[in-house]
Parts: structure tokens; C-alpha cells; sequence
């Protein structure tokens, strides 16, 4: 089981990063739970910058910028 | 649940019971906010928002934000930090989501506080759209006042910040933390083609909105009837870097520029219908150009659809309370309240307080300005503007009587602050930095209103 967590405040952007994510666990057909970090404060602790990012299992892949879900799917296998 | 639906209903339902539509006023003001939305959909949408629409989206796809983003590591040399940390708000705050965790990250894992703070109070006023709405709608003077004002006290502020906690931060600079930068890995086009591109669509945004001079001679006069030919010029420019840098076929741009053309000389006295058209034929370019250019238009298209509906609110509200620029005295405010709290002058207050047949007394002109911007500052601070409303209901204080010096200092304070983001920066900084951070913004925002206010008049 895999943990996906999409770091961001809220903004459409992270929205859309959030629902990519969805589809590319879908579209790889692992296990995976997808997790939104809104708060500041946790968003912090992963030492990004910039919004929307993307975590999986507890590494930071990207920062500041939405993946598709192809470019997602990259970073789960 | 259902008990919150039964409260709504009922505040709707007192709501109207009580309306006053019989008012002669409240009439008036409902339809002094329909005749302001009208101004703003002639005025200021097509040749300013839609530009800048355009601007703001491809800063967004074509500037790496990560190439900004290494001068906030807790290794760049602090001058650079703090000279990019006040200007950058251009290209990294088109979405004031994005400001709040760049703040943060470069508070506690990059450079540091005074280069945070720096960010956090330039982006809001310095961002694309602020400053070409801000010029376009509050006139260039205010416009340029707000960047500068801006920039300058950004550094200020963030260096005295620096100052204050200087052991905290001396601290905290002895043991820096690991830092996510992203992966460079998009190809990286040229700077000199990203520049020409951002010209070209620059030029097309300032010299469609050249407004009339007052003098009819001379090269600003020469400039404002040459307005619309050089206007195309830029577009024939920008046409260019699409077809040579973006790889935009050919045809499809000269198909493009069809319509406009045409419109151009089947009326020449509607330059806007040509205009009207070229922006809709490079949005359908956007469509066959490629996903960089797809990706410029989900961008611009993005903000276009977060900021519109908050703009318009925000222009229906100006209206409603404050009136249009051509009215006299029709919002729900009566213009003299305005006057009197934040005028150029304390004899409105007077008038209010029954004391209109004496002159007003030497000391209170003199600690008025002081005062005027005070409470300006103060409540900009306290209010929160959503993106940009900022700029309609200045215009609407403006024409109901309030001074210049007050509407920068406004200006200022406002959008950098208001009580939800004090809440976010509190759990970021803490109750002592943030109390000083939020003393610090109303007094510089006081003091260069004070100043500009000096300096108009």
C-alpha cells in the first residue's frame, strides 16, 4: 500500500494535482491512499517551497508545479 | 445540518421582509453598482484584464520558479535574498495561494525572516495584475506610488524585522535544513526568446491602454495617435516569436490574424472589435500550437476564472456603498462619512460634529494627515480584500473624497494583511513576530501615505 499525499493550501491548482494523483493510481491499479496536507504548518515540515507538491511515501517528488497523471505514474513505479 | 438551512432560510427571509427598496437611496445604489459593473466591462476588461490575463499566464508557464527560488536558500548572499525577495512578488504572487507557503519556506528553511517578510508584504501589490489594474483604474501616479512604496518598504520592514529577532535568527542560521527545490528538468528555452515573447505582449498591454494626454502636441500626443498602429505592430512581433520559438505553424497564425485585420479596416473607429478578435483568434491558437501553448492558456484561463467572479463582486460592491466615478454622492455611504474620516482636509468632520461655521483649529490640520493615514493603514490591515478587489473600491473612495495619501497608504497595508492571513502568519511566526510585523506595516504604510500625500498636493 502506497501513501500519496498532495501538499497544498487549497488553491485550484492543488485541486487539480489532487484529482491527477487520483488518476494515475487508478490508471497504475496499485493500492494507494491519497492524502491532502492543507495546514501551513505540516506543508512546512516537508521543507517545500512551493505549492501544489507532491509526496510519496514520505519523499518529496515534486514542488510548485501540477503533474499529470502520466508524470505521476513515473514517480509511483 | 438542517437547523443551519433553517437559520438561512430565516436571515433571507428577514432579509427581504425588512428590505428598504422603497428607499429612494437604496434604488439609487443598486443602480449605481449596475452602472459601475458597466463601466468596468467597457473600460477596463477587454484592453487591460484580458492582456493581462494573457501575462500573468505565461509567467506562470514560461518562468521557472525554481530558477527564482535558489536566491531564497539559506546559502545566497542576504543583499541578493533581500533584493529578490522585494521584486520577485511580480512573477511568483500572480496567486496570493502561492504566497503564504513561500513565506513560510523561506522563513524556516530558507533565508531566513527579514527576506520572508520582505515577500510576503511586496508580492500582493507587485504581482502582473495588481500593478496593471492598480495604473489602469487608480491612475499612473498611485500605480507607480504603490510598486515603489512597495518594493522600498518590503526591505525595510524585512530588515528591521531581522534586526529585531537578530538572535533568533543568528541561531537558526547555524544549523540550516535541508531544502526542496524541485527538479530542473524542464528544457529551458532561451532567456533571450522568453524576453522578446514578454515584450512583445508587454508592449501590446501598454500601448492599446495609452490614454489620452491633456496637451495635444508633443511626443505623448504622438504616441496616443499612433496608439493602435503600434499596438499591431507588437502583435505582428508577437506573432513572430510564436511562429519562430514556439513552432506555431505558420498558416495557422496568419489565419489568426485574419479577422483582426480585417475588423481593422472595415472599422476603424472600433479599434476594440479588432482587438476583441485577436484575442479570441490567440486563444483558439492556443488550441493547435502545441502544449506549450495549451498550457499557457489552462494558466491564464485559471486566473481569469479565480479572480473574474471576485472582481466583479468587488466592482458591485464599490458600487453599492461608494457610487460611480460620474455620480454625486449616490452609494449607500454618503460621501461627507468618507470625507470626514479620511479627507484631505478636516473640515468635513467638522461640518458633521455642527461646528462648520468655525475654521478649524491650527493643531488638529496639523496631526490630520497623521491621522488620516493612520486609520487608513489600520483599517486596510484589518480588512480583507479578496485578489484585486482592492482596486475598485479605492476607485469608489477616491471619487467619494478621500485624499491620495490615504489611498496608498490603504493600498499598502491592505492586501499585505488582513485578520484570516494574520491568523496563518500567527501560526507561522508566532504571536511576538507577527505583533511586530503587523506594527511595523501600519506605521511605514502611515508614514509614505503622509509623504505622498505631501507630495501631490
Amino acid at each position: 500500500m502506497r501513501k500519496i499525499q498532495i501538499l497544498g493550501t487549497g488553491c485550484p491548482k492543488c485541486k487539480l494535482l489532487f484529482q491527477n494523483a487520483e488518476a494515475a493510481v487508478q490508471a497504475a491499479g496499485i493500492e494507494a491512499q491519497i492524502d491532502k496536507v492543507e495546514k501551513i504548518a505540516d506543508i512546512m515540515k516537508f521543507g517545500v517551497m512551493t505549492t501544489p507538491a507532491l509526496v510519496v511515501d514520505g519523499a518529496v517528488k515534486s514542488a510548485g508545479k501540477v503533474l499529470s497523471p502520466d508524470e505521476i505514474r513515473n514517480h509511483l513505479t | 445540518m438542517e437547523f443551519k438551512i433553517f437559520l438561512g432560510i430565516l436571515a433571507a427571509f428577514l432579509g427581504l421582509y425588512y428590505l428598504p427598496v422603497e428607499s429612494l437611496r437604496f434604488q439609487g445604489a443598486i443602480l449605481e453598482a449596475l452602472i459601475l459593473a458597466k463601466w468596468y466591462a467597457r473600460e477596463h476588461v477587454l484592453l487591460c484584464l484580458v492582456p493581462a490575463f494573457f501575462i500573468a499566464g505565461a509567467i506562470g508557464v514560461f518562468v521557472s520558479q525554481n530558477a527564482v527560488m535558489k536566491y531564497f536558500g539559506p546559502k545566497a548572499p542576504k543583499w541578493l535574498s533581500y533584493s529578490v525577495a522585494s521584486v520577485s512578488g511580480t512573477i511568483l504572487a500572480v496567486c496570493s495561494c502561492t504566497v503564504l507557503p513561500l513565506f513560510g519556506g523561506i522563513y524556516f528553511r530558507g533565508a531566513g525572516l527579514g527576506p520572508a517578510v520582505a515577500f510576503l508584504f511586496s508580492g500582493p501589490a507587485i504581482n502582473v495584475l495588481a500593478i496593471v489594474l492598480t495604473a489602469r483604474v487608480l491612475g499612473l501616479q498611485l500605480g507607480v506610488a504603490r510598486a515603489v512604496g512597495a518594493i522600498v518598504f518590503s526591505v525595510v520592514i524585512g530588515l528591521l524585522m531581522h534586526l529585531i529577532f537578530l538572535k533568533e535568527e543568528r541561531a537558526k542560521a547555524a544549523n540550516p535544513q535541508e531544502v526542496f527545490l524541485g527538479d530542473n528538468d524542464k528544457p529551458e528555452r532561451p532567456l533571450w526568446q522568453i524576453a522578446l515573447y514578454f515584450f512583445s505582449m508587454v508592449g501590446i498591454l501598454v500601448f492599446a491602454n495609452w490614454a489620452r494626454p491633456q496637451e495635444t502636441a508633443g511626443i505623448w500626443f504622438a504616441i496616443f495617435k499612433a496608439k493602435w498602429i503600434l499596438t499591431a505592430a507588437f502583435a505582428v512581433g508577437m506573432g513572430v516569436c510564436l511562429w519562430r520559438f514556439f513552432k506555431v505553424k505558420l498558416a495557422y497564425i496568419l489565419l489568426a490574424a485574419v479577422p483582426s485585420a480585417v475588423l481593422a479596416f472595415a472599422l476603424p473607429q472600433h479599434p476594440v472589435a479588432a482587438f476583441a478578435a485577436g484575442a479570441a483568434s490567440l486563444a483558439a491558437l492556443t488550441f493547435v500550437g502545441g502544449a506549450e501553448l495549451q498550457a499557457w492558456r489552462d494558466q491564464s484561463w485559471g486566473f481569469a476564472k479565480q479572480i473574474l467572479p471576485l472582481l466583479f463582486m468587488g466592482v458591485l460592491a464599490a458600487g453599492f456603498f461608494l457610487g460611480s466615478p460620474e455620480s454625486a454622492d449616490a452609494g449607500i455611504l454618503p460621501n461627507r462619512w468618507i470625507q470626514a474620516l479620511v479627507g484631505d482636509s478636516p473640515d468635513a468632520l467638522l461640518a458633521i460634529l455642527g461646528r462648520s461655521d468655525s475654521a478649524a483649529p491650527a493643531w488638529l490640520s496639523g496631526v490630520w494627515p497623521l491621522w488620516t493615514n493612520f486609520f487608513a493603514s489600520i483599517t486596510g490591515a484589518l480588512m480583507y480584500f479578496a485578489t484585486l478587489t482592492e482596486v475598485p473600491i479605492l476607485r469608489g473612495l477616491l471619487d467619494s473624497g478621500m485624499g491620495q495619501g490615504p489611498a496608498l497608504a490603504l493600498l499598502l497595508a491592505g492586501p499585505a494583511l488582513s485578520l484570516p492571513n494574520m491568523l496563518v502568519i500567527n501560526s507561522i511566526l508566532g504571536p511576538k513576530k507577527t505583533l511586530t510585523f503587523i506594527s511595523l506595516v501600519v506605521v511605514m504604510a502611515t508614514v509614505s501615505g503622509v509623504v505622498f500625500g505631501w507630495l501631490v498636493t
